[in-house]
């Protein structure tokens, strides 16, 4: 039987869903991080409770929401609260497994950038901001950061940190005084990232199918350390891409079109 | 008390130049109605907040009603940039606007800190982040209990806020449900604020533990039908996505912005005027949500 085909944008969408388990408390960034959250939900993980950071917890979309506190969102909720509740009791707190988040620009130690490309004061590219990101990435139990592989995003040095990963590796997050563990994984659509157990660089572990570790080693701006055991990231299901292109069409059919 | 009033005369009584003004909504009811008015009436030189400035900061900004705003988050969410945002920021057109750059959670703590009359709020937040040495008003703090470092930033207490809720009682009681974002908060840590509403009912009809604004904390309450368009509320209408996205060739240059900007909002006499000179050039659009 023919494998079946499929972008490297839904390779990356389907790995990253993986490593979301059933039952997990998932505060889900906008775009990527939301595909792949609602994937795992609809698929191996239906218990999973989505949280958005507009207030909706435990929501179950039918489709992806554009914006983060869109109606279908508030529709499927379990409940809704404010956003002062939402970052007081609910992340501060020390509710959140995972923090999902997208990201425009990381470095090895999965520190990332969403604020500016280029000086703070005169960017080349201004970015929309922090948004919730500095807290979910301190606070939640552990963070999953997905985003696509170029040697643009993926930086020997960020233009601002918005967001801190694991700062300069080593123990640095727990000298910080941070309570959650930072990143454990970052999924691209090469392959997946995971920090070094001592230094906490983050390591090439696994290749998506028919990506070269060359491929990834001159997508990453910094030297990029291969795992002693690379993995190959197993190719997507029928059942996978089915769910996932089903929610893409749903969500293009309500929004008019596609989104991330 | 809550006086039962035009949107044109609460801008006009309540808003003066030079305030300290709070439009709030995440995603859900924002005070586009609201934000056209202040437009129309041409306050300038206003200190905006808003966690998660969109497009009805996008035209306040362009047209040059504010000098500075506090944010944490700025965007054209799902399609791009806010370009007169960015044109201000980047050129100073029409006018410079300062940035006071902060996160979610701490504009959220601000907001509760303001509306509990404290001068400040203290969280967890900010380690290792790059914004505290380009914002000057984050800080931290020792906890006097434990030791550990935390940080500290400005209550938000502007002058006004102004927000939109799905509806009021004849008496000016306000109800909000759905995603209610911080504009309980906001309105409760300001001295004056504005509510518009979708309809004016004889009763709330409200679960005991709903989200009320009691007549006493409002200022002004004024009746504008679908006044948080393109935005939505929740049990009326749906989210324009259609204008979201449109939005970005309009704002993408000046000349363009300003003749949307003249004939849509000020040649308009309100909200209900606005939305049939919108009509007269967009065939209508089947709304979904």
């Amino acid at each position: 039987m023919a494998e079946p085909t499929y972008t490297a944008d839904e390779m990356m969408t389907i790995a990253a869903s993986r490593l979301l388990q059933n039952r997990m408390v998932c505060f889900v960034g906008i775009g990527l991080p939301s595909a792949a959250s609602n994937l795992a939900r609809l698929t191996h993980a239906p218990e999973i409770v989505l949280i958005y950071e507009s207030g909706t917890i435990g929501t179950k979309p039918d489709v992806l929401p554009l914006s983060i506190g869109d109606g279908e969102l508030s529709a499927t909720a379990d409940t809704v609260v404010s956003v002062p509740e939402m970052f007081r009791y609910w992340l501060q707190g020390g509710r959140i497994d995972i923090g999902f988040l997208g990201a425009a620009q990381i470095d090895r130690f999965a520190n990332i950038n969403t604020t500016v490309i280029g000086p703070y004061d005169k960017p080349k590219v201004r970015l929309p901001g922090a948004g919730g990101a500095p807290e979910i990435a301190g606070s939640a139990g552990e963070v999953f950061i997905v985003l696509r592989q170029t040697a643009r995003a993926f930086v020997e040095k960020l233009d601002f940190i918005t967001s801190v990963g694991h700062l300069d590796g080593g123990d640095a997050r727990k000298r910080a005084g941070l309570p959650g563990k930072g990143p454990s994984a970052v999924i691209t659509d090469l392959g997946i990232l995971k920090p070094h157990s001592t230094t906490r660089e983050l390591e090439l572990v696994s290749l998506h199918p028919g990506v070269t570790k060359e491929q990834a080693i001159g997508a990453t701006g910094w030297k990029l350390n291969v795992a002693a055991r690379l993995e190959a990231t197993p190719p997507p299901t029928k059942i996978e891409l089915e769910t996932l292109r089903a929610l893409h069409a749903r969500t293009a059919r309500a929004h008019g079109s596609a989104a991330a | 008390m809550a006086e039962i009033t035009t949107l044109r005369e609460a801008v006009a009584k309540l808003i003066g130049d030079g305030d300290y003004v709070a439009c709030e909504g995440f995603t859900h009811l924002i005070p586009f109605a609201a934000g056209h008015e202040i437009i129309r009436q041409e306050k300038r030189n206003l200190a905006l907040v808003r966690m998660t400035p969109d497009i009805i900061h996008d035209q306040m900004i362009g047209m040059g009603c504010a000098r500075e705003l506090t944010f944490s988050w700025g965007g054209n969410p799902g399609v791009g940039s806010l370009h007169r945002f960015r044109d201000a920021v980047e050129r100073g057109w029409p006018a410079p606007l300062k940035l006071y750059e902060r996160s979610h959670a701490d504009l959220a703590n601000a907001y509760a800190a303001g509306a509990s009359g404290l001068p400040f709020a203290v969280m967890r937040g900010y380690v290792g982040n790059d914004l505290p040495k380009h914002n000057p008003q984050i800080k931290t703090l020792i906890c006097p209990f434990t030791g550990e470092t935390l940080a500290a930033v400005p209550s938000v207490r502007p002058d006004v806020a102004v927000i939109h809720a799905q509806k009021a009682d004849r008496k000016g009681n306000v109800l909000i449900y759905g995603i209610v974002g911080v504009q309980k908060e906001a309105v409760l840590a300001a001295k004056r604020s504005i509510v518009t509403v979708e309809e004016i009912v004889a009763s709330l009809d409200a679960p005991r533990n709903a989200t009320i604004l009691p007549n006493w904390v409002v200022s002004a309450v004024c009746c504008v039908p679908r006044g948080a368009r393109p935005s939505y509320a929740e049990g009326y209408y749906g989210r324009d996505n259609k204008f979201y996205s449109d939005w970005d060739e309009i704002a993408r240059e000046r000349e363009t912005f300003l003749a949307w900007m003249t004939r849509h909002v000020m040649s308009t006499t309100d909200f209900a005027d606005y939305e049939r000179s919108l009509s007269a050039v967009q065939p209508k659009q089947v709304s979904h949500g």
